[in-house]
């Protein structure tokens, strides 16, 4: 008996969580077809080489593998904000500060030390960087009670014209907009293990994306402090008559969410061009929060909300032949604003037709 | 002279944050957080330079402007008041819409990726200080008007006394026959139409829509809104503010010691110190973002 209803709650979860996301990809496609007909291009043709070109070749995957990488960080990020109820606008400039400090990291150290002696070094950095934005905003909700949203979009417009400057003013080679090369810690792409993958920009953080997932995931739901701040996104009234400090769960969430997307800026520094560059992280912060909706804040729908996206955003380019790769700007956006309208929509279904098929249904 | 030309660059620069403020302020008093001023302004730029390119005429140009921020106002009304969508992330994704769309039709109207073609505005030649030219303008009259309108229209009728009520507590609204939802709605479409212009203002006064032309300004007129705390009045005042700043620093160029980026800045620090209530805090509508209930 009691097993059985558990398995009845554990499907009716997955329901409402899978539904949303199947039904916003649906209407996506429908404003696709609508889009590519516009432009008078066959629908089916232009999907085609979508899928041809992110999912059909090594190359086109590995490019995918490398945008997935940066959204699992950037959605990861989000994600942990919002188990804590907080939602961090500000993961697009928390990245830029993370890559930013890597790249100061990187010109600062002695050349031709192994690169995994000083990957700890690096991911400490960016963590730093990342960390000291969203543990701004934090504090700034905890000790005045400034809304998180909106210094999360302020900080976001601050970092990204200090970040600028520093770069113009102090670190930048000569007519670029970016940092000299690393002297140590670059990471080998992913082409040195597996071969095929030559001339894509994935590389080695991909991996160190799935062990920061995992533990995401221990830190969530097997700590206590990840208890108590799941309980404080739940019910912050609850928790703190529970003994919880919530304004201090509050800044320690926005400081983790802040870290877990500065380190998602080694994915660039590190793994791919080797310096910090202007306007890496474009897009990537608003992305997560895609990510993090469609994912559902779970760490591992995180990564497959992010291979979902990331397969769009390499999309683009595959289907520029035929039609505007910003065809995929739109679709990405139909997906959130489909996701985040069906999930109350659906849960109200859902449950007004298991209560009308009674208990058992 | 050196002064007029300044006040009068400090006006045209301040135009777009008037209109999309002044339409931001209405939406915020509802309830309803004003995160897609910016998707609303870029619709409204592109839909007048499309309208003012196929009629050679600026009005009708405005016109299309006004609808263009209206539709994405319309949007984000059916996702978070007909279906209760969480609002921030909805007014995220209405900004990313706006930026894929407006991209994806500049390309299939004019076979660019960049900008558009000289599309006819109402400016005139400029003279002087450019203050004369100013006052040709029907546009910069209407942004002048914006934010009195509003403040009017918030203060002195039956329906701003509904708008401010629904924002405050939609449930005590409720009880005495007010309908939330229609309130609602008709501040976020008003709120559109009027980021819209401030749009169209933006491409008819460069004369061309160009990809991601309004640049963070959507955002600007809500860092005035908050940091005008809501009121109209202050509201106006912060707008002029920002813009005397990002005048200043173009005027100075070069000459300055501070650099443009920290003037830059000026706008989201100064928000950020009024919401943290170093110097009076900033309080929001009550019901500010909550839609769910």
């Amino acid at each position: 008996m009691s097993a059985s209803a558990g398995a009845r709650r554990w499907r009716a979860q997955l329901e409402e969580a899978v539904l949303p996301a199947v039904v916003a990809l649906l209407i996506a496609a429908l404003v696709g077809d609508v889009l590519i007909i516009v432009y008078g291009q066959s629908p089916g043709e232009v999907y085609r080489a979508l899928l041809e070109g992110t999912w059909g070749n090594a190359y086109g995957l590995g490019q995918v593998l490398y945008k997935t990488t940066t959204l699992t960080f950037t959605g990861l990020s989000v994600a942990i904000g919002l188990r804590a109820g907080l939602f961090n606008i500000g993961a697009e400039s928390q990245l830029a500060a993370g890559g930013f400090a890597a790249g100061v990291l990187g010109t600062l150290l002695p050349p031709g030390l192994p690169a995994l002696l000083v990957l700890p070094l690096f991911i400490v950095a960016a963590a730093i960087g990342g960390g000291a934005v969203g543990g701004a905003a934090g504090v700034l909700k905890s000790k005045w009670g400034a809304h998180e949203v909106i210094t999360t979009i302020m900080l976001n417009f601050i970092v990204l014209a200090l970040l600028n400057y520093l770069t113009v003013a102090h670190f930048k080679v000569f007519d670029t907009l970016h940092t000299a090369d690393v002297r140590s810690g670059a990471l080998p792409r992913l082409s040195a293990l597996i071969p095929p993958f030559h001339g894509s920009a994935a590389n080695m953080v991909l991996f160190l994306a799935l062990a920061v997932v995992a533990v995401a995931w221990w830190y969530l739901f097997r700590s206590r402090a990840g208890y108590e701040l799941r309980a404080v996104g739940l019910q912050p009234g609850a928790a703190e008559y529970g003994g919880v400090n919530v304004p201090g769960v509050w800044w320690r969430a926005m400081l983790i969410s802040g870290a877990v997307a500065g380190i998602g800026g080694l994915n660039f520094v590190l793994g791919y061009k080797h310096y910090y560059e202007d306007g890496f992280s474009t897009g990537a912060g608003f992305l997560g929060i895609a990510v993090a909706l469609v994912g559902r804040n779970n760490p591992v729908g995180v990564v497959l909300a992010a291979l979902l996206f990331g397969t769009l955003s390499q999309g683009g380019l595959a289907v520029n032949a035929l039609v505007p790769k910003q065809m995929v700007d739109v679709l990405q956006a139909v997906v959130i604003i489909a996701v985040v309208t069906s999930v109350p929509e659906v849960r109200r279904v859902l449950r007004s037709a298991r209560r009308r098929g009674g208990p058992e249904a | 002279m050196m002064f007029l030309a300044f006040l009068s660059q400090t006006i045209r620069i301040a135009m777009p944050y008037l209109f999309a403020s002044a339409g931001g302020v209405l939406s915020e008093r509802s309830g309803l957080i004003g995160l897609g001023l910016e998707g609303y302004m870029l619709s409204g730029a592109f839909c007048a330079a499309l309208g003012s390119y196929y009629s050679h005429s600026p009005w009708i140009g405005l016109a299309a402007g006004l609808a263009g921020g209206t539709v994405f106002a319309a949007l984000y009304g059916l996702c978070s008041v007909r279906y209760k969508g969480d609002q921030v992330v909805v007014g995220v994704a209405i900004n990313l819409l706006a930026v894929g769309i407006t991209r994806f039709f500049l390309r299939f109207a004019f076979g660019s990726s960049s900008n558009s073609p000289r599309v006819p505005g109402f400016s005139v030649a400029e003279t002087g200080s450019g203050l004369l030219a100013l006052a040709h303008d029907p546009m910069i009259w209407m942004g002048a008007l914006a934010m009195p309108v509003v403040g009017w229209v918030l203060y002195r009728t039956p329906f701003g006394l509904r708008v401010r009520a629904v924002g405050e507590h939609p449930g005590a609204a409720l009880s005495v026959g007010i309908p939330v939802a229609r309130v609602r709605w008709l501040a976020v479409l008003l709120s559109g139409a009027i980021a819209g212009m401030g749009g169209a203002y933006l491409a008819l006064d460069q004369h061309q829509f160009t990809d991601q032309m309004t640049a963070g300004r959507g955002f600007i007129a809500l860092a005035a809104i908050i940091f005008g705390r809501w009121d109209p009045p202050r509201v106006g005042l912060a707008c002029l503010l920002f813009a005397a700043a990002e005048t200043f620093q173009i005027r100075l160029q070069g000459a300055s010691a501070v650099p443009a980026q920290f003037v830059e800045m000026i706008p989201y620090v100064l928000t950020i110190v009024a919401l943290a209530g170093v110097v009076g805090r900033a309080v929001p509508p009550a019901a500010l973002g909550k839609t769910d209930e």
